[in-house]
């Protein structure tokens, strides 16, 4: 009676899938998971050139808490994160709802809207370094126009030097938040339309009482989106002022790179990365317990 | 009272209302804000130095010079040499090609393979890697140091080809996994009973079936990898760096005379690739950035 | 007897939950098995356990003799035709047929033969160099039912194949199917929500629900006497009229009510006294009077009626629960019209409350 072979192992049921999920398998193991446990631990160290298993507690974490620098960096970041995810999200919004009113050239509209997102943020920082420019750029363009006092010099006042990089970064992903807000509009059922058409509602009100509230998935997914990658913060900061003037547009992630890299000091460095972790934690768990943890209960 | 109008036909409409105003107005004012750095950078390039200190950064030029452009491709000095942006374009083609092909057919293999042959655990991994995606790279940057000093790809072409794979894993994985998951199962139900396998389901029926995706994929990777900054400073050496370290290191050089023409000219150079990608494939492009969005 | 399909104590689990619950069915060689019952019933998944396409937890799986419980679905001898058709969209018509050949790294020659003889068997041979999507939708199905054909199997398996189609089509090809079944003789296994279609295709009905075959038996025998209330039920549009009472006077009568039903003729086992019984009635198997038989009729107000076009169909209220009766169309009833309804006892089922079994 002919049986056919029966596969020694579960193990060795479809073979190749499992071939082929190894580069996953290690990537989530090995660097995600393995590398943050790692940096993690070794924040607690007084690693220097090399990394060493010498456990201080949280020294480096006092130092890191007790260095202006690193004080500048959160401080400017918390500044920059504000006012990034308030004006892309709400001009964001506004420029979907503007886009949505069924326009002519929406096509064209959109292309020079998202261009910039398309640019490397090191051209972004460049460009924008060269527009502020206080001999070139715009402030002595209104001066020579006849306005002798004005003064625009974002990029080298130390407490400006913020909002010159907020500009060029809103510059950068307004347009992205306009494409997923847009997105999200499109995809509110028409019949809604008709329906507040009908009951004589008028648009604003119902882009704030109905279509806003309906579009909050999107809303928050945006946010997670935008504050992530707030957080990841560098290219922008390297290309347009170097940290400068002095230590004024300091982020962390610099000082991340700056102390592993170039100060040699990696204990200090992987203590400044995991506060980067940490604060991304703070973002991530309360947006996946909302969207994830809510649906298995309800 | 006024005679009323007899309403009928077509309802007349005015071109000029007060709203279309606004609307316009205000769509127009934007874009303004969105093109004037390019128009900035095009028209600094195409000019002279001495027209560049004395004119306004907006005008266009007096007198057009491709000498910046040609300065900038071939003479601009890093502070290490002086052999211009060729360098680091060349440099970005050679991580470029390798690192988008490799990331490609790994998320592709790893997207079928968690929608039609899920094993034990399959879930799990995935959902690491999406929120791995979350995980600021600083954390694991020197993690990777130590690994690719092990492989001996440290400060290598291929370490940073590797970097690029598995950074672009998350959002390259969730592309696909969505895509595939929306061709009907019963096709690849039909393959297996046809007496396909792992490999031949993918390449004869899911791979010709999804040619878009992979173009999306193309644009996302080519211009991400492209754009790439941190992981080139961190993983290659000095003569190796990508395009966008280069360009940094030439504009905010100490050294020497600053001349914004060339450095203008460099900028976009090393902006051009990814703006020829995104004029040539349109909604394509938007596609791609979406897809960041749609939740797995 | 040779067995074309044994299915033996065949069980599936997703993870703690139990969708299939220990089956055993045998298929006759060249039987047309139809599986039949609500969405989630499990029939689909058992379709996909026959086919190979889900591992099973527990049982074995045996097709022409041979024990298929771990084999490929390619290395089972069987053809599969998908509700959605499932054709490969970037293949012509003749690269979906012979797809599962090249793969059986079969000779061109032979390939060619079979694709032949498929496509004339089904008409197809002009659409061979299209592709799927200039296809209609039941030229499409064809194709798919082709796709089984080329293999040269002796078992089909049916996904709902016509679920897919409008109504005029789905006539159309379900003659067309029992057309092919009675040319190539081979076993089919059919699943279907549909109860036309399962009564008009099968030789025999498993009637499913909860992963459990309720019946399996042949489409008349399933019609007359179904095993339960849930097969008595789920079969027959409308569905069968449920009397709610108790069987009295050691099981020779049905008490409904004030009213009393004559059980001689009954077409089942013993009654017996039972405090709590149902007697199914279908609709055809009533008849609307005037005047009253004792023990042969009950008493029903006529609440409204329905010209069907063929028939027409009276909605009454007979002590407080609702009936249907099929009548000729001519004969039209005004609402509120009291009459009385002769029951054929010799087609009609007697359920047991509590266990829902048929007696």
């Amino acid at each position: 009676m002919a049986t056919t072979k029966r596969p020694r192992n579960r193990m060795f049921r479809n073979i190749n899938a499992k071939i082929a999920a190894i580069p996953m398998v290690l990537t989530t193991l090995v660097v995600f998971v393995g590398g943050t446990i790692w940096t993690v631990v070794y924040s607690f160290t007084n690693s220097k050139l090399l990394p060493k298993l010498k456990f201080v507690g949280f020294d480096q974490y006092e130092r890191l808490w007790s260095n202006s620098r690193w004080l500048i960096s959160i401080e400017n970041l918390a500044l920059f994160g504000v006012f990034s995810l308030i004006f892309t999200i709400s001009v964001g919004f506004l420029l979907a709802v503007l886009m949505d009113q069924k326009i002519r050239f929406e096509d064209t509209f959109r292309t020079i809207m998202l261009y910039p997102f398309a640019l490397s943020f090191v051209v972004t920082g460049l460009v924008w370094q060269w527009i502020l420019n206080p001999s070139f750029g715009i402030q002595s363009i209104v001066r020579s126009l006849g306005w002798e006092s004005f003064t625009f010099n974002p990029l080298e006042n130390p407490n400006l030097v913020m909002y010159g990089l907020l500009i060029a970064g809103l510059w950068q992903g307004t347009g992205f938040v306009m494409c997923l807000l847009l997105a999200g509009l499109r995809g509110i059922d028409e019949d809604i339309w008709k329906a507040t058409r009908v009951d004589g509602i008028p648009t604003w009100k119902t882009y704030v009482i109905v279509i806003i509230p309906m579009m909050r998935p999107v809303f928050i997914t945006t946010l997670v989106l935008v504050a992530a990658g707030i957080i990841k913060l560098y290219d922008l900061v390297v290309a347009q002022t170097s940290g400068g003037p002095g230590n004024a547009s300091q982020v962390p992630a610099m000082y991340v790179y700056d102390y592993m890299f170039q100060a040699q000091n990696l204990g200090q460095g992987f203590a400044a990365s995991t506060m980067m972790l940490l604060s991304v934690l703070i973002v991530l768990i309360p947006w996946a317990y909302l969207e994830f943890g809510g649906k298995k209960h309800g | 009272m006024a005679e009323a109008v007899h309403p009928r036909g077509t309802k007349p409409r005015r071109r000029l209302s007060g709203r279309n105003i606004m609307l316009y107005g205000t769509l127009l004012v934007f874009s303004l804000y969105y093109i004037l750095p390019l128009w900035v950078m095009v028209m600094t390039s195409l000019k002279g130095m001495p027209e560049v200190r004395l004119g306004n950064i907006f005008a266009p030029p007096v007198e057009i010079t491709f000498e910046p452009w040609v300065k900038a491709w071939a003479e601009a000095c890093t502070g290490l040499n002086c052999d211009g942006l060729s360098r680091g374009f060349w440099n970005s083609v050679r991580i470029l090609i390798p690192s988008v092909i490799l990331s490609i057919i790994v998320a592709s293999v790893n997207g079928y393979a968690l929608v039609n042959w899920r094993f034990k655990g399959s879930d799990v991994f995935f959902t690491i890697l999406i929120f791995g995606s979350f995980i600021p790279y600083q954390v694991m940057l020197y993690p990777i140091v130590i690994l690719l000093r092990e492989m001996g790809l440290y400060g290598t072409l291929w370490g940073l080809v590797v970097v690029h794979t598995i950074f672009g894993m998350p959002i390259l994985t969730l592309l696909f996994r969505n895509y595939f998951s929306s061709i009907p199962e019963e096709l690849f139900k039909a393959a297996r009973v046809d007496g396909a396998g792992f490999w031949g389901i993918y390449f004869r029926i899911m791979l010709p079936m999804s040619l878009p995706i992979f173009v999306v994929a193309l644009i996302l990777q080519v211009t991400g990898i492209w754009n790439d900054f941190l992981f080139g400073v961190v993983y290659t050496k000095p003569d190796l760096y990508p395009m966008t370290v280069q360009l940094n290191n030439i504009v905010n050089s100490v050294q020497g005379v600053k001349e914004y023409n060339v450095n203008m000219a460099a900028t976009l150079l090393t902006g051009l690739v990814p703006l020829i990608i995104y004029f040539v494939s349109g909604k394509l492009f938007v596609r791609g950035i979406a897809a960041g969005a749609v939740k797995g | 007897m040779s067995y074309s399909i044994q299915v033996k104590d065949l069980k599936l689990d997703f993870g703690a939950v139990s969708v299939l619950k220990t089956l055993n069915i045998d298929v006759a060689e060249g039987e047309f098995i139809v599986l039949l019952g609500p969405s989630g019933c499990g029939k689909s998944t058992l379709l996909n356990c026959l086919a190979g396409l889900l591992d099973i937890t527990d049982g074995e799986i045996w097709i022409k003799g041979k024990n298929v419980t771990w084999a490929e679905p390619s290395e089972r001898g069987i053809g599969m035709v998908f509700q959605s058709y499932a054709l490969y969209p970037q293949m012509t018509v003749r690269g979906n047929l012979s797809f599962g050949l090249k793969n059986a790294r079969m000779p061109k020659e032979e390939i060619d033969k079979r694709v032949a003889r498929a496509a004339e068997i089904l008409q197809i041979e002009p659409l061979l160099d299209r592709k799927p999507a200039a296809l209609s939708g039941g030229q499409r199905q064809r194709v798919a039912i082709g796709r089984a054909l080329v293999r040269d199997v002796d078992v089909f398996l049916f996904d709902e194949p016509l679920s897919n189609l409008d109504a005029k089509l789905r006539s159309e090809l379900r003659v067309e199917i029992k057309r092919l079944h009675s040319r190539l003789n081979n076993t089919m296994v059919y699943v279907t929500h549909d109860q036309i279609e399962a009564l008009t295709l099968a030789d025999r009905i498993a009637v499913m629900r909860g992963g459990i075959i309720q019946q399996l038996a042949a489409p008349q025998e399933i019609y007359n006497r179904p095993a339960n209330l849930f097969v008595a039920g789920f079969i027959g549009s409308p569905s069968m009229n449920f009397l709610h009472g108790a069987t009295v006077d050691n099981g020779r009568a049905f008490q409904f009510g004030e009213t009393k039903i004559d059980l001689s003729g009954y077409d089942g086992g013993a009654v017996l006294d039972r405090p709590r019984a149902i007697l199914g009635l279908r609709p055809e198997h009533l008849l609307i009077q005037t005047e009253a038989e004792p023990g042969r009729t009950l008493p029903a107000v006529v609440e409204i009626d329905e010209p069907m076009g063929a028939d027409s169909l009276v909605w009454l209220v007979a002590g407080g629960t609702q009936m249907s009766v099929r009548v000729p169309v001519e004969r039209r009833l005004a609402p509120g019209t009291r009459v009385h309804l002769k029951v054929d006892i010799s087609k009609a089922s007697i359920f047991d409350t509590e266990s829902e079994k048929r007696v």
